[in-house]
Order: structure tokens, then sequence, then C-alpha cells
């Protein structure tokens, strides 16, 4: 689908020193986009799963596939569509809460069955997982206050079921 | 039975079939040059890293055989950037073995540290770093496994000083033979699909102006022959890309010769104006293709590559095969013979003569020499492959004397034919000439090489001498960088921006002989027949002539940088109108 700007792809790699060097090079070089990426060790330690979301706007997602397929260290990549998969970001956040606003950013903690982490004068930690829509519609809505820092995750994703 | 990573490299290497190595010592890669002297590997010593690198390219390309180059840490591992970049843009097989400081001591600047891995990365098919020496022999079994396997490449293996040192414990362990590969993410596919072998067929029926465009990977997969057959049976003409002279011989009626910038009118224009491009171990590269968009526009393409990221990559396919191009092509042979029985394909005979018409109109041709001018460099090459043996083993620097050799040589054999192609490295003449002839040491050897080449890499004909590799090196000595001239010449309104070398400093006839070789310098053509003649009788060192060609001479044709091969200039003499 060329319509869609960017995709997800997930990419198992051996777990081996230098992987994701030879990941990352590999975009930076073709001048391939990444928009997120997430990496960590999966249930067999002998291999990791790299989350990459391409911006393939910046080149055709044959060629990234490609070209990925051909470092030694890459086992398999799947490419998931939006229709078929689920995907999920989690956001840290700090924020600032002037007065007279407490009430206002509960509600929509809660509204957005978010997590409040920790709390301090004026100040707040929240964290939401969720997909990555949700997840920009939470920060659009943190934006309002005064955000100190913000982490985002970038996706990690999988198939859906199909029955 | 107890072994330690020294013993283990050198016992590993032989087992793949090592013969010899290139390389130079140093501290971090010693304890492996010491079990190198009980070794049945014959080590050439070069005078520089990067000499040892391009001496085993220019040995894969001869031999099929992959080249090995051995080297320490640091510097020398940094001089190794440029034939590994060059070994991967012309897919060699080539495994390079360096040294690196103690497992204890990465990553806190040691001396001769450098991130070797971490620099050769975007250079090599792919590169490891030793962590243990127990890795050692599955480490090497791998390398050349990947080296040699699929889309050859380059391959290197960092190993750090304490796990080859004999005396250091932690080199110690009990010895085993690999076997298999543990290598999950590398399946290199070799065999068509018989799917898209019937799809190429059907296109090959349909089109009435066929052209076969063939590039390296027919040598690399060892096909000249079936390229051979798949040409004679269709009566279908065939180019062949710098990378691939000789992998159809020029003598053959079908033989079209080299395409792109530098190629003749008749390769240029009928890729240019063919409805199929019989695409067979080629990628597309701009040098061919000139400007992409307007790149042979009527052709259908069947691309057939043992590397699928190619297709789609510069040019779309119709039809694209992976696999080895070899066995693609016998395939393709088969369907064709069945597909023949009960189909005809169009009347070819106006491409035909249109093709040699182009022939008759547009030969590749020089002006003739006038009293005062140097040399012609084109006269020398004829000269040269005129008097030569017809197996004779041609390697080339790159710059105008490069296209020169690869237009008037005629190269009827394949693996005769050994130049930089994707990376245009100065200085790769004359030591892939000496790893040519320490692969084929039956064979003769020539370079034919530019004055500026020539300079950046001459110090290895000292190896050559003592090694005993008599080449013989033509030097086009036209006293400039003669291709960045030309481009001056053409683009920048005669405005010369530092392309003068002249053409007495060095003296090339005294720099030979101080090396150990036979030096003769030719200046008038009556001189340069008795002077190849002397040079093929030598064979007990090398041989350099200096000839002292016209530095104004520009090569045609050209198809100048970004536009259309539809463009293309002749030579003045044959009219641009057209
Ligand atoms: C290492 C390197 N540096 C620079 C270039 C750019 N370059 C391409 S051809 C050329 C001139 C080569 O001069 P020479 O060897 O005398 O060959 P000529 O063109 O005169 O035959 C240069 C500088 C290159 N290809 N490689
Ligand atoms: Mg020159």
């Amino acid at each position: 689908m060329s319509s869609v700007r960017f995709h997800t792809l997930v990419v198992r790699v051996e777990n081996k020193p230098g992987v994701l060097a030879r990941v990352s090079g590999l975009f930076a070089r073709r001048g391939f986009n990444i928009e997120s990426l997430a990496v960590a060790p999966t249930d067999n330690d002998l291999f990791s799963r790299i989350t990459i979301v391409v911006d393939a706007e910046s080149a055709p997602l044959e060629q990234v596939v490609k070209q990925l397929n051909k470092l030694i260290n890459v086992v398999e990549i799947q490419e998931l569509s939006p229709e078929d998969s689920i995907s999920r970001e989690l956001i840290l956040a700090t924020v600032n809460v002037e007065e007279g606003r407490e009430d206002q950013i509960m509600r929509e903690i809660e509204s957005f069955e978010a997590n409040v982490l920790s709390v301090g004068d004026q100040k707040i930690v929240v964290s939401l997982s969720g997909t990555p829509e949700i997840v920009n519609d939470f920060e659009v809505v943190l934006e309002t206050y005064e955000i100190v820092e913000v982490q985002r995750t970038g996706i990690i994703a999988l198939s859906t079921i199909t029955s | 039975m107890q072994t330690n990573g020294g013993k283990a490299l050198m016992k590993n290497l032989e087992a793949q079939g090592v013969e010899l190595v290139f390389g130079l010592p140093g501290g971090a890669i010693l304890p492996a040059y010491d079990p190198l002297i009980e070794s049945s590997i014959r080590h050439v010593l070069v005078r520089h890293e990067q000499g040892a690198g391009h001496m085993a390219e220019g040995y894969a390309h001869a031999t099929g055989r992959p080249g090995v180059a051995l080297v320490t840490s640091g510097p020398a591992a940094t001089n190794m950037v440029t034939p590994l970049a060059d070994a991967m843009l012309d897919s060699v097989p080539m495994v390079c073995i360096t040294g690196q400081v103690a497992s204890g001591a990465i990553g806190s600047d040691a001396f001769q540290e450098c991130d070797t891995t971490g620099i050769t990365m975007a250079v090599t098919k792919h590169n490891f770093l030793v962590t243990d020496a127990e890795q050692i022999p599955q480490v090497i079994h791998d390398a050349f496994y990947i080296a040699t396997t699929g889309r050859p490449g380059p391959v290197l293996v960092d190993i750090p000083k304490d796990l080859i040192d004999a005396n250091n414990p932690v080199s110690q362990f009990e010895d085993y033979e690999p076997s298999g590969h543990d290598l999950p993410g590398y399946k290199p596919e070799t065999e068509p699909n018989p799917q898209e072998i019937q799809d190429a067929a059907k296109l090959i029926f349909q089109s009435e102006r066929p052209i076969i465009y063939s590039g390296g990977g027919i040598l690399k997969a060892r096909a000249a022959e079936q390229l051979k057959d798949l040409a004679e049976l269709l009566d279908i003409h065939v180019v062949t890309t710098l990378m691939n002279r000789g992998g159809f011989p020029d003598n053959h009626p079908l033989a079209l010769g080299m395409p792109g910038m530098h190629g003749n009118y008749t390769a240029i224009t009928a890729i240019q104006q063919s409805d199929l491009l019989i695409t067979l171990g080629a990628r597309f590269d701009d040098r061919v293709t000139g400007k992409v968009d307007a790149f042979a526009p009527d052709a259908k393409v069947i691309h057939a590559d043992i590397d699928p990221a190619e297709f789609n990559k510069v040019r779309s396919a119709d039809v694209s095969i992976q696999g080895d191009v070899g066995r693609t092509i016998t395939e393709l042979i088969k369907a064709i013979k069945q597909m023949g029985e009960t189909e005809s394909h169009p009347d070819r005979s106006a491409w035909k003569s249109q093709i040699s018409g182009w022939n008759e109109k547009f030969p590749l041709v020089y002006d003739d020499w006038q009293a005062g001018e140097g040399l012609k460099p084109q006269h020398v090459i004829e000269q040269l492959r005129d008097n030569t043996p017809d197996d004779t083993i041609v390697a080339s620097g790159v710059g105008q004397h490069q296209m020169w050799a690869s237009q008037f040589w005629s190269f009827n054999h394949p693996y005769t034919w050994i130049n930089s192609g994707g990376l245009g490295t100065m200085g790769y003449a004359v030591p892939a000439a000496i790893g040519a002839k320490a692969g084929k040491p039956d064979r003769m050897v020539w370079a034919i090489d530019g004055d500026g080449c020539f300079q950046m890499t001459n110090q290895e004909l000292v190896t050559a001498r003592l090694e005993n590799f008599p080449v013989k090196i033509a030097v086009l000595n036209n006293g400039y960088l003669g291709m960045v001239r030309q481009w001056q010449e053409l683009f920048y309104d005669k405005r010369y921006s530092e392309v003068h070398l002249q053409s007495d400093l060095p003296d090339y006839k005294m720099l030979a002989e101080s090396m150990g070789c036979v030096g003769i310098r030719v200046e008038s053509p009556e001189e340069v027949k008795p002077a190849i003649e002397q040079a093929n009788e030598i064979n007990d060192r090398p041989v350099v002539i200096d000839f002292r060609t016209e530095s104004s001479e520009n090569i045609y044709p050209m198809v100048p940088a970004g536009k259309s091969n539809s463009e293309v200039i002749v030579h003045p003499s044959q009219g641009n109108e057209k």
C-alpha cells in the first residue's frame, strides 16, 4: 500500500554485539528515515526484536526490506499492516500543573485511563500506554499544561489473531 | 587436543584451501605471524596494506577463489578500507583478517586501536569481532562461506591479540573441526523460480528489439558459457558492461562491447532503443544508465540477479528472477527451446540491420597521429592487444586509460579484465595485476595504468620483484589527471584546475629501475611495438614502460554526467548531428 506513509517492520535479529549499529547504520547510509525504533530481547535470548516505523516517503519500502534482509544478522522481517496488527506505545511525562487546574488534569488522566506515577508540588508524573494515536492525543492534552519532560518508547507491535 | 587461537587461525585458513595471503605484520597481529612460519600458506609481504587488499582482489578476479589479506590493527585496518569498499561495490570475494588490541584494552583508546568492525561495517558484506579464541575456527569457516556464496563480497575478521597469543591462557581451547554454519539470517537462494523463467521466455518471444545487457554477475557466477549459449540460441546481440568485459567474447559476431558513459555508440544506442532488456547480472549503474528517467524508455525489463535488492532499485523490472545467473540462463534456455516448438517471435531483421548500420557508421575511432604529438593512447593499447597472447590478463587503473583499455582491447576470454568499476579506485592496477599474476603465474599479466594512478601504488613493484611476480606495466603517461582534465575542458570552459602532473617527474624509467624492475621509455610510435616485444621477453622481473602519450587526447564517445544516453557525444570526426 503505497498510500500509507509510515510502515511498521518487525525485524528479528541475532542477539550479537553491534547488530543495532548495523541496522541503524544501514538506514543512515541509504537515506532511509526511521520514524521510531524499539528494541529488546525476545523470549529466546539468541534473538532480539526490533520494531521500526519506516517513513516510506524517504525510500520505497521494498528497498528498505531487501537491504535489511542483506544484513547477515537479520533473521526475519515482517511488515505489519495497520489493519492486521496491534501497536502500542508508552509515554512518560512530567507536567507542571498551575494552581486551579489540578482537578481538570486528574479528570483528563482518568478519561485516558492513564496512570499517575508521582505527585509533587504543582507537578505530576504520568504514564499511558496505548495506540500511537491515543498516545498522541494524550500528549496534545498534556501540552495544554506545561510539559517539563516527555519520553515516548516508540511503537512495538504484534499481529492480531485471525480465526 | 588443545590448540591456541594463532595456530587455529593458520590451520583453518589452510583448511579453506588458502595458498596465498597478502599482508604486512604489526603489533596486534604479531602472534599470527609466528605460526605462519610453519604453515603451508605462502605470505606475500606488501609495502602498503592497500596493496595487500587490491592484490587479494586481483587474485580473486583472476582465479575465482577468495583473496586473503592479513594485517594488523589501527592504521593497517584503516589502510584496508579502500580495498574493502572496492570489493564491496564490485562483489569481489575476499577475506581480510585484522589484528585488534587485546580484549581487555578494547575501548580504552589503546595504542593502534581503532573500531575496525565499526569502521568497516558499511564496506563489508559482513564482519566479525572475535570475542573468544574458541570462536576462531567457526568464524573463519563462516567468513569464507559468506564471502564466496550468494552475492560475493568482502568479509573482515577482527581478532584481539590475546586470543591468538600462544603464551596467553585465554588463547587456549580444545580444537575442533567447524561443521555447518549457524547463520539463521543468511540463506542465499540460487534456484530461479520456474514461473518467472516462463514469464521471461514469453517476453523474449514478444520482443522485436531485444538486447542482452550482461554485467559482472556473469563472471561471478562463472556463467560465460551459458551466456554464449543463450545469445546464440536466441541470436540476440550482447552488451558487456565494464564489469563483464570478457564475459562474452568481443570477437563474437553478436558482441556489441561496452555500454555506458564511455561505451561505444552501438552498445549505448541499442540499449536505448530496444524494447526488451534481458538483464543478466547487471545492476543499472548510473554510469550505464545516464539519466535514469530517459534510459531505454521503450524497453520492458527482465532482470536476473542473485541479489533481490537490485530489483526495482534503479529501474523497475517487468520480470525479476532471483538466483544464480548461470542457473537462470540454463533454465531460460530450456524454456525457450520448449516454447520455440509452438511459438515464434516477431521479425527482428530490421532491428539487426539497424544495429549493424550503427556499427558501420560509428565504430570506435581516433585521429591519426601527427608529428610533434605525444603517442596516441589508443594506438598503444592496440599494439599491446595485437602483440600479446590472446589470453593475456589486463588490469587497469581508473581514468581515461581505463576506458581506452576497455574499448580498444579485445576481450575474448573470461577473467582477462581486472578493474575497479564501482568504486573507481585510482592505484588499483599495479597491486591488482600482482595479485592476478600470483593467482595465474603461467599467464602474461599487463597493467594498463595512468601516470596519476601509478603514483598512488607503484611501491608494490618492490613486492612484485622480491616475490617474483613478473608483471608488466604500461603507464599511459599523459602528464595529467587526464579524465579530470577532460571534464574541465568540456564542462568547465577549459578552466584547468589542479590536473597537471607533468610527465617527467618522477622519472618512470629510473623509478622502475630503482625498484628492481626494467624501465623503458617510449616516445615515438615506431618504438611502441619493439618495446612491447622486449617486455614480453622479460620474465624474471617486472617491466614498466613509460609511454609518453598525448595529453590533449579525449575519450569518446561520451555521455555527459546526468544526461540521457540519447545525447551521446561521438568522436568529433563522426559528427554529432545524427
Ligand atoms: C583515489 C581516487 N582519487 C581521485 C579520483 C578521481 N579521478 C578519477 S580519474 C582521475 C585521473 C586519473 O589520472 P591518471 O591515472 O593519470 O589517468 P588518465 O585519466 O590520465 O588516463 C581522477 C583524479 C579517483 N577515481 N580515485
Ligand atoms: Mg594521466
